[in-house]
């Protein structure tokens, strides 16, 4: 496991920020850590990348202690803080270099540069100064620092706010093939954005992990009933959809009909027989997947 | 620590900050040296520099807490602090970077005034005729002067996310330390009793004492003294928000 945090608490004054929380990462993981703003995201990631100290509780990063060994924890670190910020007076080159030379790359130095643009797709904004990049440039500058020497863990901090939604899967995308073969703990209060990257997300609400589970599993642990639309081309009379086996309950809104059965029952073909025996045309028929924000909403109530 | 220094002083040069720094430093004091009436040098007869190295430090005052007052604030309020903090570098380390940077660009800006010196040694009669261990005294108590100014600007400078805050705050303690001490050991309470281990306390009195001409260790641990308060204190500063 290349993080491994155990109990680890921040108090501000009377505020508990983050509140007895534990967690492992392991290599090849993207874990997403989702609550809502102020819950402790980054407060988390801060005291991971030895920036704060915690109140109490341990964590360590590819077996070295936060606490104990704050170098060497950076070393194994890429991190993006939080609102990326940069050095907007320097050239994108010139500020990976300065990064470059934080982390005493040495030789390879230009070579991981280029990499890194390559990597982030920079090519053509790399002789501009950050300045004058724009928001999603100047995220990929964020990023390509972050990876620069190479990391085994990854923390970026809402890595794709204010995106717009093509750099969005870009980005998305570039994270899920960096967790391939590294630790990616990223945050993010966007349900979509988690249920599309992570395969492991941990909700935070008030500084107490709510859910740690695997973004399927936890779809499935909320979701004790399935879901169908059915759209009639007829008007169908309210009675006669009772007659449908297996259903549990059932609502209009706006001419579709939404019915509900218990976990596991697919309505649909119940629907189209009954639909086909009553000579009635379905317009649409669909069985909607309760998404993670039904979760999200449920857990941090 | 090499790559924050180098970021340093390239932001010097890349934003205006350092050329102006030192062009106003260079203007304003030609223009005491040689040009405005009553100080300058041609008036007054002597081949001295006693006028450029009594106004020096009175304009380090003020444009070193100027060329320092970003060094941290601006950090702090763009979060880039964040970023270079959470690299494989101490805090200790950051310090000292951005501390060497400035004592650099204090180099440079005193530097071109030894033309001044190759100046009126041209001009004493006979040529070579000036007080040469007196004002090399003088220069390396001015670059002193300098170096205490600029650990009390970037001390000021992280102690707080706003840069005219720090700038204000830079310029009172540098004037309170260059000159207050010496008014004070001037109160009839304190003549004749404290005011030599009162006057001691600022910057002037060891200032004066370099312009003999003599090294003394005596000034040289009060220098180093204070600047590595002002350091140690900064690094205090900086690692409040572990509290």
């Amino acid at each position: 496991m290349s993080v491994i945090v155990s109990n680890l608490t921040k108090v501000y004054g009377q505020q508990r920020a983050v509140d007895d929380i534990s967690f492992e990462a392991g290599k090849g993981q993207v874990l997403g850590f989702l609550g809502p703003n102020g819950a402790g995201k980054s407060t988390t990631m801060k005291m991971l990348t030895c920036f704060i100290p915690q109140t109490s509780g341990t964590a360590t990063v590819c077996g070295h202690d936060i606490t104990t060994d704050p170098l060497e924890v950076a070393k194994k670190i890429g991190y993006l803080p939080e609102n990326n910020p940069l050095y907007l007076d320097m050239y994108v080159r010139e500020y990976l270099e300065f990064m470059a030379g934080l982390h005493k790359l040495g030789k390879i130095t230009a070579k991981r540069i280029e990499e890194m643009i390559e990597v982030t797709g920079l090519k053509l904004e790399s002789k501009k100064k950050v300045g004058q990049l724009s928001r999603g440039y100047r995220q990929r500058v964020g990023l390509a620092q972050a990876m620069l020497h190479d990391p085994e863990v990854l923390i970026l901090d809402e890595p794709t706010s204010g995106l717009d939604p093509n750099q969005l899967v870009e980005i998305r995308s570039l994270i899920k093939q960096l967790g391939q073969n590294k630790t990616v703990i990223f945050s993010s209060h966007i349900m979509q954005e988690v249920q599309a990257v992570a395969d492991r997300v941990i909700i935070i609400n008030r500084g107490k992990i709510v859910a740690d589970d695997t973004t399927e599993q936890l779809q499935s642990r909320i979701n004790n009933e399935t879901t169908v639309v059915a759209e009639f081309k007829q008007k169908v009379e309210r009675s006669l959809l009772g007659s449908i086996s297996g259903v549990r309950k059932f609502s209009e809104d706006k001419g579709r009909w939404i019915f509900t059965a218990e976990s596991g029952k697919d309505l649909r073909e119940e629907i189209f027989n009954f639909a086909k025996d009553r000579n009635l045309t379905l317009l649409s028929l669909y069985k909607e997947e309760s998404s993670l924000e039904d979760v999200f909403k449920q857990l941090t109530k | 620590m090499f790559a924050i220094f180098k970021k340093e002083v390239r932001q010097f040069f890349s934003s205006l900050i350092g050329y102006i720094a030192i062009v106003v430093f260079l203007v304003l004091l030609g223009l005491i040296t040689w040009v405005f009436p009553d100080v300058n040098v041609i008036d007054s007869g002597y081949a001295t520099l006693d006028g450029f190295f009594f106004y020096a430090p009175l304009v380090m005052c003020i444009l070193i807490p100027a060329i320092c007052m970003r060094s941290f604030a601006e950090e702090i309020k763009t979060g880039t602090f964040e970023l270079i903090a959470t690299r494989p570098v101490t805090d200790m380390q950051i310090v000292m970077a951005k501390y060497f940077a400035t004592l650099l660009l204090i180099f440079i800006s005193i530097l071109p005034t030894l033309i001044s010196y190759y100046t009126i040694y041209q001009l004493s009669s006979p040529v070579g005729n000036v007080d040469t261990g007196g004002i090399m005294g003088s220069y390396f108590g001015l670059f002193l002067i300098g170096a205490v100014f600029a650990a009390i600007g970037i001390f000021c400078s992280a102690i707080t996310s706003n840069e005219i805050v720090a700038f204000i705050l830079a310029l009172f303690l540098s004037l309170l330390l260059y000159m207050a001490f010496f008014y004070i050991s001037h109160f009839s309470l304190f003549v004749g009793r404290f005011d030599y281990v009162i006057e001691n306390f600022g910057l002037a009195a060891h200032y004066d004492s370099l312009s003999r001409g003599v090294i003394d260790s005596r000034d040289l641990v009060y220098f180093v003294s204070v600047i590595s308060l002002f350091i140690l204190l900064t690094r205090t500063a900086l690692s409040s928000r572990r509290w």
